[in-house]
């Protein structure tokens, strides 16, 4: 087990920089998922913790000790890859206990260890098969395997779900989720879906462009994001941004509807409101918060709520209704959002701006 | 049930006329490509005044030819020779071409391309023009007439490089990335993972190489000069120079050289098409 710290860490490809100097820490034991779209870097400074891409700046610190120049295999770390990376040619047996491959355990020691590995992950009766005779699942089972097996002092997870079918996703990411709470081993985890950031994250780290936009547990992000991307970025669906016109002691929608909000100290007269879908309902509570109406356009019924699309203004707003009222096309529906359900943003700058 | 349907065979009406082109080609072209070989098996077994008799199956058919040209040293001398060469230069070709291939494939570093464009660009140069400066070299350096100057012009080829180098790319880095973290050395990685992934590859090259390394006769013909040297086709066609053109003697020699080859393609014969397909080599 072990702690992570990157400390301005760059990395450059000739002219282009792909991560500008990010600072993250990383506690022992902690599972930090770092999401963002295509590109953000998030892969690279994982690679980059592996010791398989060379750092261009700054330092990468594992238990205290500075890694920069360390080869990957000194850096007493295991990675699983998106394409599972486990070898067609070998058995899951053989596969396992490559990770041992530097090990001085005798082979009785090994075959144990591979043993012991095989059953925490359900693989004890493949291990004689060959990879090309296990589903999607075993297959990233057995990847899993082969990093766990040498008792590493930090996993790292490049992308390992997104070659998985829905069901399995969900499936492997609990399996994982257990496996940490069982190992306690430090995990850095990196996704482009805010979905398995959100189930399976400590903290998450949110980047773009290379740089780091917000670091928080899962319920900081949904509830503070620090800007409009995250907002947007975090929570399915996507939350609303509606624009408004900032005056004194409110805000006038410049959609169709209304927004009664306390609100001061706001630099600009140009912000955004945003609304979770589910925090848009059809009852209003209290006098204050949003309210929005417009014609509803598409219904999607996913049995415990409906989601609602509402045509207003020529903008696309989603709120939610409970699972066995649906709204009929074209029908005209007023949907509420609580005051204190509001998030607020800069429209230049789009950073979030605190309500009181 | 398709299965079943369609291998009750179709009626002629619906055989497309396309179809009935295609196969009178082909039985035309399976046609040329056999005749040759059956008149090789068929002068074998002949004696010499059957020679020039051009039934297919002899009159008189007789096995002196191969217990002759058997119990003849001299012939099993210039097999041993040319499996001996042949192995050792298809072994070369696989460690080296694939060694090669692989640092051009999988190692970023300056003047990669410029290797790679140095390497290809020696395909274009025609065996005809490098055999004086081979010559030249083999006789600058006393391997005139042995084993290593027979062996020496083919034991790495830039076709095997590009191949090789071509297959290793469609290897998976994450493969390699993952043996790193695992504490292998770059070495192991090649041998150990990169080299079973392209087992088909590595089939093909060294099929290709010792087929022609197998039925080489142009070089080895001007490499060597004592007939203890001799590789089976330079050997085989000293029978038409020193006693004049003893055919029947030619055909048995070429009939047991094709041995290695029938059973070569025989077992590995998956593999040919697949390196074929793979690479987009002529046959």
């Amino acid at each position: 087990m072990a702690t992570i710290e990157l400390d301005r860490l760059v990395k450059r490809y000739g002219q282009t920089t792909v991560v500008h100097g990010i600072d993250l820490s990383i506690q022992d034991g902690e599972f930090v998922v770092l999401v963002g779209p295509s590109g953000c870097g998030k892969s690279t400074t994982l690679r980059m913790i592996a010791g398989l891409e060379e750092i261009s700046g700054g330092e990468i610190r594992i238990d205290g000790r500075v890694v920069n120049d360390l080869q990957p295999k000194d850096r007493n770390i295991a990675m699983v890859f998106q394409n599972y990376a486990i070898y067609p040619h070998m058995t899951v047996a053989e596969n396992i206990a490559f990770g041992l491959y530097r090990s001085k355990l005798s082979k009785s020691e090994k075959r144990q260890r591979v043993e012991e590995v095989a059953a925490t992950l359900g693989l004890s009766q493949l291990l004689e098969r060959r990879p090309s005779a296990l589903s999607g699942g075993q297959r990233q089972r057995v990847a899993i395997g082969r990093a766990m097996v040498r008792d590493p002092a930090a996993f790292l997870f490049d992308e390992p779900l997104s070659n998985l079918d829905a069901q399995l996703r969900t499936q492997m990411r609990i399996e994982i989720k257990r496996l940490h709470h069982r190992l306690g081993t430090t995990s850095v985890f990196v996704t482009h879906d805010q979905v398995e950031a959100m189930t399976m994250a400590d903290r998450i780290v949110v980047m773009r462009d290379g740089r780091i936009l917000q670091i928080g547990t899962p319920l900081e992000l949904y509830e503070k994001p620090v800007d409009v991307f995250t907002a947007r970025f975090i929570g399915s669906p996507t939350m609303n941004l509606l624009p408004a016109s900032l005056r004194d002691g409110g805000a006038d929608l410049l959609v169709g509807g209304s927004v009664r909000i306390p609100f001061s100290s706001a630099t600009t007269s140009d912000i955004l409101v945003g609304a979770r879908p589910q925090d848009l309902v059809p009852t209003a509570t209290g006098s204050q918060g949003l309210t929005v109406s417009g014609t509803v356009a598409v219904v999607e019924t996913l049995g415990s709520e409906t989601l609602v699309h509402i045509e207003t203004a020529g903008q696309t707003i989603i709120g939610s209704v409970p699972g066995r009222q649906i709204p009929q096309i074209g029908e005209h529906l007023t949907l509420h959002a609580a005051a204190d359900r509001l998030y607020y943003f800069d429209t230049a700058t789009e950073k979030a701006l605190a309500a009181q | 049930m398709n299965v079943a349907a369609s291998s009750q065979g179709l009626p002629m009406s619906r055989v497309k006329p396309g179809r009935i082109i295609a196969w009178t080609l082909l039985f035309i072209g399976g046609v040329i490509m056999v005749t040759p070989l059956l008149f090789m098996l068929s002068t074998s077994l002949k004696d010499a005044s059957q020679v020039y008799d051009l039934r297919v199956i002899p009159a008189a058919p007789t096995l002196d030819n191969y217990s002759e040209i058997l119990g003849d040293g001299r012939f099993t001398r210039w097999f041993i020779n040319s499996m001996i060469v042949a192995v050792i230069v298809t072994l070369s070709n696989v460690f080296f071409d694939s060694l090669v291939g692989y640092t051009l494939a999988k190692f970023r570093f300056r003047g990669r391309y410029i290797i790679f464009i140095a390497i290809l660009s020696t395909l274009m140069i025609p065996t005809e023009m490098l055999v004086l400066p081979w010559y030249l070299m083999a006789s600058q350096f006393g391997w005139l007439d042995s084993y290593w100057g027979i062996m020496f012009p083919g034991m790495m080829t830039a076709f095997g490089t590009f191949l090789m180098k071509q297959f290793f790319e469609g290897v998976p880095d994450d493969f390699l990335e993952a043996a790193r973290i695992d504490g292998l050395n770059e070495f192991t990685i090649w041998w150990k993972i990169a080299m079973p992934l392209v087992t088909p590859a590595l089939s093909a090259l060294a099929i290709f190489t010792f087929l022609g390394n197998w039925t080489a006769f142009f070089w080895p013909l001007i490499v060597t000069t004592s007939a203890d040297l001799y590789t089976l086709p330079v050997g085989l066609s000293s029978f038409a120079v020193e006693q004049s053109i003893q055919w029947e003697k030619i055909m048995t020699g070429a009939s047991i050289a094709t041995l290695p080859t029938l059973i070569i393609f025989l077992f590995l014969q998956r593999y040919i098409v697949r390196g074929v397909m793979l690479a987009g080599l002529k046959g």
